[in-house]
């Protein structure tokens, strides 16, 4: 028979009001938009499922969504892997330490916006650092703000520049918790390097990599910032990615009533994609 | 298997070692017959898992050389010398089965399917692992993962040596019992060379025929259990074995034998050579409770199951007695005899008694 003790839920309290003011109202105050009309003047009408039911019919929706989960998902595929692999190939111990652990904090230490704003300058083609480089001494083709493909290459390069270092850290931490008798044991037993990684490596960095997994797929899936500042969403719409297509629906048109629908459903994506990774890779931990 | 061989072994620490104070090893040499058990025993921080890690390899000795059968293996890495050691902290695959655990030294050198079968059944049963072989290596109590760590020491039959480093450190007494009963048969069954590390000395005397003491990254006395009970080279040996450990009484040394506070005490032989500090060692053992002799008070007796240890004040000296009959009561006058074969003289610390000629 286990007592309860009521009196935790007082410590929990200052926590609930603060989530309240600043996630549970304004989500509130969405979800009520979400099924009015308005026509100005301050007048609302009810509009019921409506809303929703054209964002999911929308083919601006879906070709944003699907600009969106392939943005993550390229983004995903990339810093995962490199950030394990440069956390492998960084020193566990000695002066190098410190020097790489900041060298690898220093692009997430930047304002979002001025990463956005540094790679504009940077590829810019003619003014730019690496746009001139490409166009004119390597004679590639290259101009962000004309080509969608060349654009994408940048917002993609440009996030993986940011926040690889995110999974690297991570990943790091991870590894240098690994007791050294791990290695000696498995020196011992004959493993060849890919079983140190298979067996040892990678098991003790699976905590610290779901939760780098999650947090680069909530942040890049809600990402806004600096691809809006690096291309605006353009050329045409090749870079407008979700959250960029509802900031234009919403203060762009001024639509309130669809950007508060497409909202929840964009909230219950990205919820329900992190509930259901979290939950299979933490599925047998029990 | 093989016969072990340590030549000028020095090892530090550091990069440019000064004086010896620098190093963790000093001067090392030693050899060791195939087939044998053999025990490290000594205080935390006396060097022998770094001993034990330069004979896997996991350390390259800073002086020195390693010979497995005569064969210079000083340079090799551990997976080339052929070797088996278990850690003081289980190591455990644990996203794959306990099956799999066992199976990995074997299958990282490429040995066949059903003799990994064949072995990993044997070792299994052996450690009574068969019941949780298909299960996941994860979550398991402190005992089943060091099991789970020595199988996998134990699973090859053709290494050359198996290495303990303190494997029962983190088991419970009980089980502590039957482990190392099971080690001890296994050794006698399959005779493979096993050293053992440990600072315990219960687990030394039981598991090994001989017995390597170190103390400050020297070896003090190599030895039987027996030896190194009866005749301790050192007194540091005589301190570090027993319970309680030998008494280490400072003395006078005349012409005609030691004095011990005024009385004169009887040694086992001729003293042989000299020293600064003459002490006379012998064990509770073999110091009685007697009617005449060195007068002393009693400060405690201890109940101990079949016997008491009793403390006797002799001037500011304690002596420790292991009595049989009635404990004497706390304070008081009792007289001490030591027998006289068991009761030696140490100069500067080493044995300086001859044992008399029969």
């Amino acid at each position: 028979m286990k007592t309860e003790n009521q009196r935790g839920w007082l410590f929990v309290l200052p926590v609930l009001i603060l989530v309240a003011f600043n996630a549970l109202i304004p989500l509130m105050t969405v979800v009520n938009y979400s099924v009015q009309e308005t026509f100005g003047n301050n007048q609302f009408f009810w509009a019921g499922l409506r809303w929703f039911e054209e964002i999911l019919r929308s083919e601006r929706f879906h070709a944003a969504l699907g600009r969106q989960l392939l943005f993550t998902f390229t983004i995903l595929i990339i810093e995962v892997p490199l950030g394990v692999a440069i956390a492998l190939a960084m020193p566990r111990r000695g002066f190098w330490v410190p020097v790489c652990l900041v060298l690898m904090a220093l692009p997430m230490l930047i304002p979002w916006n001025v990463v956005g704003s540094m790679w504009n300058i940077f590829t810019l083609p003619q003014i730019g650092l690496l746009g001139y480089f490409l166009n004119d001494v390597l004679g590639i083709n290259y101009d962000m703000t004309q080509q969608p493909v060349s654009a994408w290459i940048t917002v993609i390069v440009m996030d993986v520049w940011h926040w690889t270092s995110l999974v690297v850290l991570l990943a790091y931490a991870g590894l240098v918790s690994i007791p050294e008798a791990y290695y000696q044991a498995a020196k011992i037993d004959g493993a060849s390097n890919w079983s140190v990684f298979r067996y040892i490596q990678l098991p003790k960095m699976k905590r610290v990599l779901t939760i780098a997994i999650l947090l680069r797929f909530m942040d890049s899936f809600n990402i806004y910032t600096e691809p809006f500042t690096l291309t605006g969403g353009g050329p045409g719409n090749s870079t407008t990615l979700l959250s960029i297509d509802l900031v234009k629906i919403a203060l762009g048109q001024f639509d309130l009533g669809p950007a508060a629908a497409m909202s929840l459903i964009y909230f219950a994506i990205t919820l329900a994609v992190s509930w259901l990774f979290y939950t299979l890779m933490t599925r047998d931990d029990q | 298997m093989a016969e072990i061989g340590l030549k000028n072994l020095r090892h530090s620490y550091l990069p440019s070692p000064a004086g010896p104070d620098d190093f963790a090893l000093k001067e090392i040499n030693l050899s060791w017959d195939d087939g044998g058990a053999y025990a490290l025993l000594g205080p935390s921080g006396c060097g022998k898992t770094t001993l034990l890690n330069i004979i896997s390899g996991l350390l390259t000795p800073s002086e020195g050389h390693i010979l497995f059968d005569g064969q210079d293996v000083t340079a090799l890495p551990p997976d080339k010398r052929n070797i088996a050691q278990v850690f003081q902290f289980p190591v455990i695959y644990d996203t794959m089965t306990v099956y799999d655990n066992l199976a990995f030294p074997l299958r990282n050198r490429g040995v066949a399917a059903d003799r990994v079968d064949a072995r990993v059944s044997e070792i299994a049963a052996m450690l009574e692992l068969d019941d949780s072989l298909t299960t996941r290596a994860a979550n398991l109590t402190p005992d089943a993962k060091q099991k789970i760590s020595m199988g996998r020491g134990l699973v090859r039959d053709d290494v050359n040596v198996i290495m303990f480093d303190e494997p029962l450190t983190v088991i419970d007494p009980e089980l502590k019992w039957k482990l190392r009963s099971k080690l001890k048969e296994l050794h006698q069954k399959i005779a493979v060379t096993m050293i053992y590390v440990t600072h315990d000395q219960t687990e030394a005397l039981t598991f090994a025929d001989q017995v390597v003491v170190m103390q400050d990254g020297e070896i003090v006395q190599i030895g039987s259990p027996v030896e190194l009970f009866e005749r301790p080279q050192h007194t540091f040996v005589g301190h570090f074995i027993g319970s309680p450990g030998m008494n280490i009484l400072p003395c006078e040394v005349t012409g005609d034998g030691a004095w011990f506070h005024g009385c004169h005490v009887p040694l086992e032989g001729p003293v042989k050579g000299t020293g600064q500090r003459t002490e006379i060692g012998v064990r509770p053992e073999f110091v009685r409770l007697a009617d005449g002799g060195i007068p002393g008070l009693v400060r405690k007796a201890a109940d101990i199951g079949r016997h008491t240890v009793v403390e006797v004040m002799v001037g500011d000296t304690p002596v420790g007695a292991i009595v049989d009959g009635p404990a004497p009561e706390r304070g008081a006058e009792v007289h001490l005899t030591f027998d006289p074969h068991q009761t030696r003289l140490y100069t500067d610390g080493w044995i300086a008694t001859e044992r008399a000629a029969p």
